[in-house]
Parts: C-alpha cells; sequence; structure tokens
C-alpha cells in the first residue's frame, strides 16, 4: 500500500458519507432506514462534519429530507439525501419534479435497495424510478467506485442541472473494504439560481422545463462522464457475453478468482446509455447473459417487446431466479460452471427469529392490549413498521397488518367506516410523526371510532436508536391535531401498572370517536447507551 | 494467501468486535479485505453473520461462496453450525460452547456439541469460563478469536496491535484484558 495516500476501511454507506463530504458537501438530509442509516451516521459523528457545520440533522420523513436537500441545492450548495429504497416512494412527488425543475448546487439522491428483503416490505429497484424522473443514476459495485463516483454524480448534477440518483444495494452498503482517498473540494458559496422560476412549475413553465429535461435525458446517453463508467472487456469464446449491473458485476468475478473471464464481459455502473454501449457485445455474441441486482431493468430494454434480437438471458427466461439477491452460485449457475457447496444444515438447528429485548416497553404494552382484547373478535389490530411489528410473531400474534409507514392509522380508520369497532392502530413514536400524524387529522375531522396506541420508545428503534422527532412532543401534536384531552390517554407499560394500564385501554376502546393512548417507557437500548456514555463522561 | 472467515453469533452478542480486530491487524498486514455485516431487523436477538474475506490480490465478491469458508468462528454453538453450507471441507470450525438460550425450543447442548464433533477441524471453547477466570465476561469475544487466530494467516502481533489500536479509547486496563484473552483462547488451541 502506498502510504501517501489516505487509505480507510469503509462500509459502502460510509464511502459515500465520506465522498460526499470531500467533495464540498453542504448539506445532508436523511430519514433512518436498513441499509442507508450509516451515510448520515457516518457524517453525524464526523468532527470534520462539526467544525465545518455540514447540516446533518435527520429529517422527519423522507420527504421532508428530499425537499431540504432541494432548498439547500437552490440555494447553491451541495446537497446529499439518502434513504432506503421504500424511501423513495415517500420521497417520490419531490424526486421526480426535482428533474423538472432541475438543481442549482448539486444533488445527489441516494436510494439503498434491499433485494431478498434483508430487512424491508419489498425489493423495489430504485433504477426503475430513476428512468421514471429522467434521471441518471450511478451504481458502484466496489466501496472505492462509490467514493469516486460521487464526486462525478456532483459535478454531473452541477453542469447538468439534474439531480442524481446514486444506487447501492445492501451488500455494499453494508460491507467494509479499504478506500482510497481524493483531494477535498471546498464548499460552494450561497448563490441563488439565475431564473428566478427555475423552481416555479406552473403548467405553462413545467412545460417549458419538461421538454427541456428530455433532452437533457438523450444528451446525458451519450455524455462521457456516464458512458466512462460502462466498460466492455473482449474475449475469444463469443458464444455467451456477459452484462453485468452494478455488484453483479463482484459476483461474476468472483467465479475467475485464478484466471479471467474468456468471453466478452460489459459491465454497466451508469445510466442512461445509448444503444452503441451494447452493440460492441450483441454483435460478437451469439447470445447474453444478463446479470442485474434487483428488477430485470436492462434486460427487459434489450428484449423489448417484439424480442427478436439475439438470445438473452437472465431472471425472464429462468436462467436467473425472478427474484431475490445474486450470489456467485448463482452466477455460476448461469454460465454452467460447477457450484461449490458445503454440508447442509444439520436438523437440530433451531430459527431463531429477532424478538423484544428483556426490559423493552413494547412487550408489556403488547400485554396489556392482548388483555383488553380478550372480549372482542380477533383481527383489529393494524400495526406499523418498527420494533413493535414483533408483536405479528409468538407468544404475542397480535397485530393483523404492517404496510407502509403510517398506514395503522387510516386502515384503522377505513376498516372503521367499514363498520369494524372497536379499530385499533399500533404505531412507534417516530413513525407517527413520519406519517402518522396526518391520518391522524383525518380521523379527528370525521371523528372515526379508532383507538391509537402510540409505543413510544424515544427513539427510532428498529433502525438502531436513531433521534425520534416526536421526543417530548406527541402529547402536543395530539392536542394540536384536536384529540380530546378526556381521550388522550398516557401510560407507563411497565408490569405493575397492568392492570391499569388494561383498565385504560379497555375504557378507549369502548369511546366512539378518536382516542389516542401514547405508552411512554423509554427503549431499553438507548437507556443502556445513554447510561454508559454519561458514565464515560463522568469518568473524563 | 486467502481467508475466508464466517463469523456467527446472536445479536447483541458483538461479533464486530472480532471483526474489526482481523480487519485492523489486515490493513497492517497490507492485505485487501472485504467484510460484509449484518445490521438492522436481525439484531434484536436473532441471529447474525458476518462474511470477512482476506487476499493478498483484489478480491471480487463482498459475500463468501458456498463451500470456500476456510473458518467458521461462533460465539454461539448452535449458530456455527447454521453456517455449514459455507465451511469448505478442510475448514475449521471454532466455537464458543456456551449456549445463548433466547428461544423455547434450543436443542439440547450435548447433541450440538455432538454435531460439532461431526466437523474433522473443530475446536470447541467454554470461552465464557475462561474470560471470567481472566476477569471480564466481556472478553469472550477475543478469547474466540484468540482460539482461531491459528488458523488464521496474520501474524499474531499483529492481532495484537490491533487489540491495543481497537481498544485505544477505553484505556490500558481493557487493552490489557483483551491481550489476556486472546492469549488463553491461543494457548487453548496450541495445547
Ligand atoms: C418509508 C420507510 N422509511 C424508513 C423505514 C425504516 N424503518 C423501519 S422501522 C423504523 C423506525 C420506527 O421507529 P419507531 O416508530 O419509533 O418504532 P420503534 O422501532 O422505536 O419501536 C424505520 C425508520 C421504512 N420501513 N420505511
Amino acid at each position: 500500500m502506498n502510504h501517501n495516500i489516505q487509505k480507510l476501511l469503509l462500509l459502502g454507506d460510509e464511502a459515500v458519507a465520506r465522498a460526499a463530504m470531500d467533495a464540498g458537501l453542504s448539506g445532508m438530509y436523511a430519514y433512518p432506514g436498513t441499509p442507508s442509516t450509516e451515510i448520515m451516521e457516518y457524517i453525524q459523528s464526523s468532527a470534520e462534519a462539526t467544525e465545518r457545520n455540514i447540516h446533518r440533522e435527520w429529517s422527519s420523513n423522507e420527504k421532508t429530507a428530499m425537499e431540504a436537500a432541494l432548498g439547500m441545492s437552490y440555494a447553491g450548495k451541495r446537497a446529499m439525501v439518502a434513504m432506503k429504497h421504500v424511501g423513495l416512494n415517500v420521497a417520490a412527488d419531490g424526486f421526480i419534479n426535482s428533474a423538472i425543475t432541475g438543481v442549482n448546487g448539486g444533488l445527489i439522491v441516494v436510494a439503498a435497495d434491499d433485494p431478498s428483503m434483508h430487512s424491508s416490505q419489498n425489493e423495489q429497484d430504485s433504477r426503475f424510478y430513476a428512468k421514471f424522473a429522467f434521471v441518471p443514476v450511478f451504481e458502484p459495485a466496489t466501496q472505492q467506485e462509490a467514493y469516486d463516483m460521487i464526486f462525478d454524480a456532483f459535478e454531473l448534477s452541477e453542469r447538468y442541472k439534474i439531480p442524481v440518483l446514486f444506487r447501492i444495494t445492501t451488500r455494499l452498503a453494508h460491507s467494509r473494504a479499504a478506500v482510497e482517498l481524493k483531494l477535498t473540494i471546498p464548499e460552494k458559496k450561497l448563490k441563488l439560481p439565475a431564473d428566478q422560476l427555475q423552481f416555479v412549475l406552473l403548467p405553462a413553465i413545467a412545460r417549458k422545463r419538461y421538454r427541456a429535461l428530455l433532452s437533457t435525458y438523450e444528451s446525458l446517453k451519450y455524455d462521457l462522464s456516464i458512458s466512462k463508467f460502462n466498460s466492455f472487456t473482449d474475449g475469444s469464446d463469443r458464444r455467451m457475453g456477459v452484462i453485468t449491473c452494478g455488484i453483479a458485476y463482484n459476483y461474476l468475478m468472483e467465479n475467475f478468482s485464478d484466471s479471467k473471464p474468456d468471453f466478452p464481459v460489459l459491465k454497466i455502473t451508469a445510466y442512461p446509455f445509448n444503444k452503441d454501449v451494447f452493440t460492441e457485445i450483441t454483435d460478437k455474441c451469439s447470445s447474453v447473459l444478463i446479470l442485474e441486482e434487483g428488477y430485470p431493468i436492462v434486460e427487459e430494454s434489450l428484449r423489448g417487446i417484439l424480442d427478436n434480437g439475439i438470445k438473452i438471458h437472465g431472471r425472464l427466461d429462468g436462467m436467473v431466479p425472478r427474484d431475490g439477491e445474486l450470489n456467485p452460485a448463482i452466477v455460476a449457475k448461469a454460465l454452467g460452471l460447477s457450484v461449490s457447496a458445503g454440508r447442509d444444515v444439520p436438523e437440530i438447528v433451531r430459527m431463531r427469529p429477532p424478538s423484544f429485548c428483556a426490559g423493552c416497553g413494547h412487550s408489556d404494552m403488547f400485554s396489556a392490549i392482548i388483555e383488553a382484547l380478550k372480549s372482542y373478535s380477533p383481527g383489529r389490530v393494524f400495526s406499523d413498521i418498527g420494533c413493535y411489528t414483533l408483536a405479528a410473531l409468538p407468544p404475542y400474534d397480535t397485530i393483523n397488518s404492517c404496510v407502509d409507514m403510517g398506514a395503522s392509522i387510516t386502515m384503522a380508520i377505513g376498516a372503521s367506516d367499514a363498520g369494524l369497532f372497536p379499530a385499533v392502530a399500533v404505531i412507534g413514536d417516530s413513525t407517527f410523526t413520519h406519517s402518522g400524524m396526518t391520518g391522524l387529522l383525518d380521523a379527528v375531522v370525521k371523528n372515526s371510532p379508532v383507538t391509537i396506541i402510540i409505543g413510544d420508545n424515544s427513539t427510532t428503534g428498529m433502525t438502531g436508536g436513531q433521534k425520534s422527532q416526536a421526543t417530548g412532543r406527541i402529547e402536543n401534536i395530539c392536542l394540536g391535531i384536536g384529540v380530546s384531552r378526556d381521550h388522550l390517554r398516557l401510560i407507563t407499560p411497565i408490569r405493575k401498572n397492568f392492570e391499569e394500564n388494561v383498565r385504560i385501554i379497555k375504557e378507549e376502546f369502548e369511546y366512539h370517536g378518536v382516542s389516542v393512548i401514547i405508552a411512554s417507557r423509554e427503549c431499553i437500548q438507548t437507556a443502556i447507551k445513554r447510561k454508559k456514555s454519561r458514565a464515560s463522561n463522568e469518568l473524563s | 494467501m486467502k481467508n475466508d472467515i464466517i463469523l456467527s453469533g446472536v445479536g447483541g452478542q458483538g461479533i464486530l468486535s472480532i471483526a474489526a480486530t482481523i480487519g485492523l491487524a489486515a490493513v497492517e498486514c497490507n492485505l485487501f479485505l472485504k467484510q460484509s455485516e449484518v445490521h438492522g431487523m436481525s439484531q434484536r436477538g436473532g441471529d447474525v453473520q458476518s462474511h470477512l474475506r482476506l487476499s493478498d490480490r483484489p478480491i471480487a465478491s463482498d459475500l463468501i461462496p458456498h463451500g470456500r469458508a476456510d473458518i467458521i468462528i461462533s460465539v454461539e454453538p448452535m449458530e456455527s453450525l447454521r453456517y455449514l453450507p459455507w465451511l469448505s471441507d478442510t475448514g475449521w470450525l471454532v466455537t464458543n460452547s456456551s449456549p445463548f438460550i433466547n428461544i423455547d425450543d434450543y436443542p439440547p447442548i450435548e447433541e450440538i456439541l455432538s454435531e460439532i464433533k461431526k466437523i474433522k477441524n473443530h475446536i470447541i471453547i467454554d470461552a465464557d469460563s475462561i474470560a471470567k477466570r481472566i476477569g471480564s465476561l466481556r472478553s469472550g469475544n477475543m478469547v474466540i478469536l484468540g482460539a482461531a487466530s491459528p488458523f488464521i494467516e496474520i501474524p499474531y502481533h499483529n492481532l495484537e496491535n490491533a487489540i491495543r489500536n481497537l481498544f485505544k479509547p477505553k484505556g490500558e486496563e481493557v487493552i490489557n484484558l483483551n491481550l489476556k484473552a486472546l492469549r488463553a483462547g491461543r494457548d487453548f488451541t496450541g495445547k
């Protein structure tokens, strides 16, 4: 290793964060979500970010984060917003329209996809959104590429005045490798857009800007700063060429650790591309195999509707599984190489699903809910996304839904509209301020007979205990939205209060209007962390 | 040189401090390294694993292919068995013998140990007792790393240096405790 160059061992997420800082980032915006969380956390824990006063506060949700980042870009500075893939659904309105307004300071939108759903509700592919919005995409294969490409992404964003989607997936986000750092770029100065109407999407302006966007998108297909990331390596065996997207390249090359592929390989890590990118490989080979992490997006575009070109293999013809993440073995099988295998897992090995931590307030909250529900038929608890979703598993088996953040309250409203009474919603504090408050307003306005139980552990627990925007504010938010004082109940979910909590919950189940029960008890994990850091502060 | 290592345990048991120690040592030896971690959902008392790959040449995949791991290092005995599909025929399985029981149907420990003993190259170490004897249960991870260290192609003193660097913020006492733990594990396997 060359010691003149600084090298750090970084997670893919950290490489993205470090690169953005080194490329003159002024504002980082995000809402936590696996596997994207460590991007913001890296910047929050960086002494340099503190010194430079880079913006690094969490936002209430991905939409507010996206829009705040766009505002930073409006003011001429470089901004980045990061989220997990489903976060892009929440931010989609702002994201898609930011392509039409265009940007001023460079703007990177990082979407961390989770193929195989290690900790997600689906495995949607964010490249789809980029195409939908006519936005370029960078999809690095390694931590080093992730670091390097951030510089290019900012540069491209400013040159074309367009946001850039930066797509990473779980394995890159959460894998560590050495990354060589570049020289840093200073932050930009405050500078408002030259055209004061650039960001005003009145139809007359939007039509013009949309046409400009369409032509920009065509130019991007021929821009060297994108095409240089799509590289072709020739090979003598022309029976089947291989096209890889993003980290699929690693799984291909893993099968050739002692040799080199003797067939042509096209490695794609940036979009959009023009036809010529492919003709080199498709002209030479009688068939191609496409390896992409996520949806068969490149595969579909190559096939087209008529699918009458050269033979194409991939997820659509079953050569590669239709769903789930790739790995070296899947690639080996598709190439007809031998697949190594170890022993089977012995039968005595049991499943070890995640569970509530010892001392978790959610478990006492659910014990009381279960008791209070005993006199009703099952199937009436709409829940949400967070640690409390574990109540779907034994021994609790209590909740009947977990769809998207905030859907507990609104689904309870709809079910109560249909005649279900009582209809119950269970939601966490961070989820409540992410997307629950607007649903609560709907309930209040029509006085829906729903009971909303907010499991307030004063943190965003599931993703590792990030600061929750809700902390200390829930009661006033509910009152402000219009929940009646008499039906805003505060409980502490501890064993000692069991009888009393059951009584309160039962009373509110029977009320024919909106009730909110706030069950407050600090997350045991954050409590431990807090005590540890206090102890070490007292020592020093 | 190539070492593919699977680290396993239960969320909260701290397998990442083992990974960090090997990682720092590998960097000091100018080796290439990739280490994939599991974050998020599975941390709540569920099974966790980390793939750690060391090589003197660039490494392609962040994941170890099935049947290719040289070592499984596990801080929990049942968890060590969960990753047998990754272990190569000649690979070593090094595991703690103390079970972490947070499920109702945890199998009898004797049955687990006898499954482990079916693997030709195995080391079963009561890291919890050794760590307690040394002075802190929390150094159990380093006892297990020590027990696995003869199979990792990194000089022992580089692992020691890594511990010094990793625990520097926590002070001399913690460093020495962990060095002692590493040594105790190493001696166990050496015998
Ligand atoms: C749109 C979206 N953003 C982020 C996430 C990731 N996520 C899942 S649970 C959760 C935290 C929930 O925190 P809270 O509601 O306070 O519940 P807790 O886990 O603390 O019980 C987050 C951020 C997600 N699933 N969907």
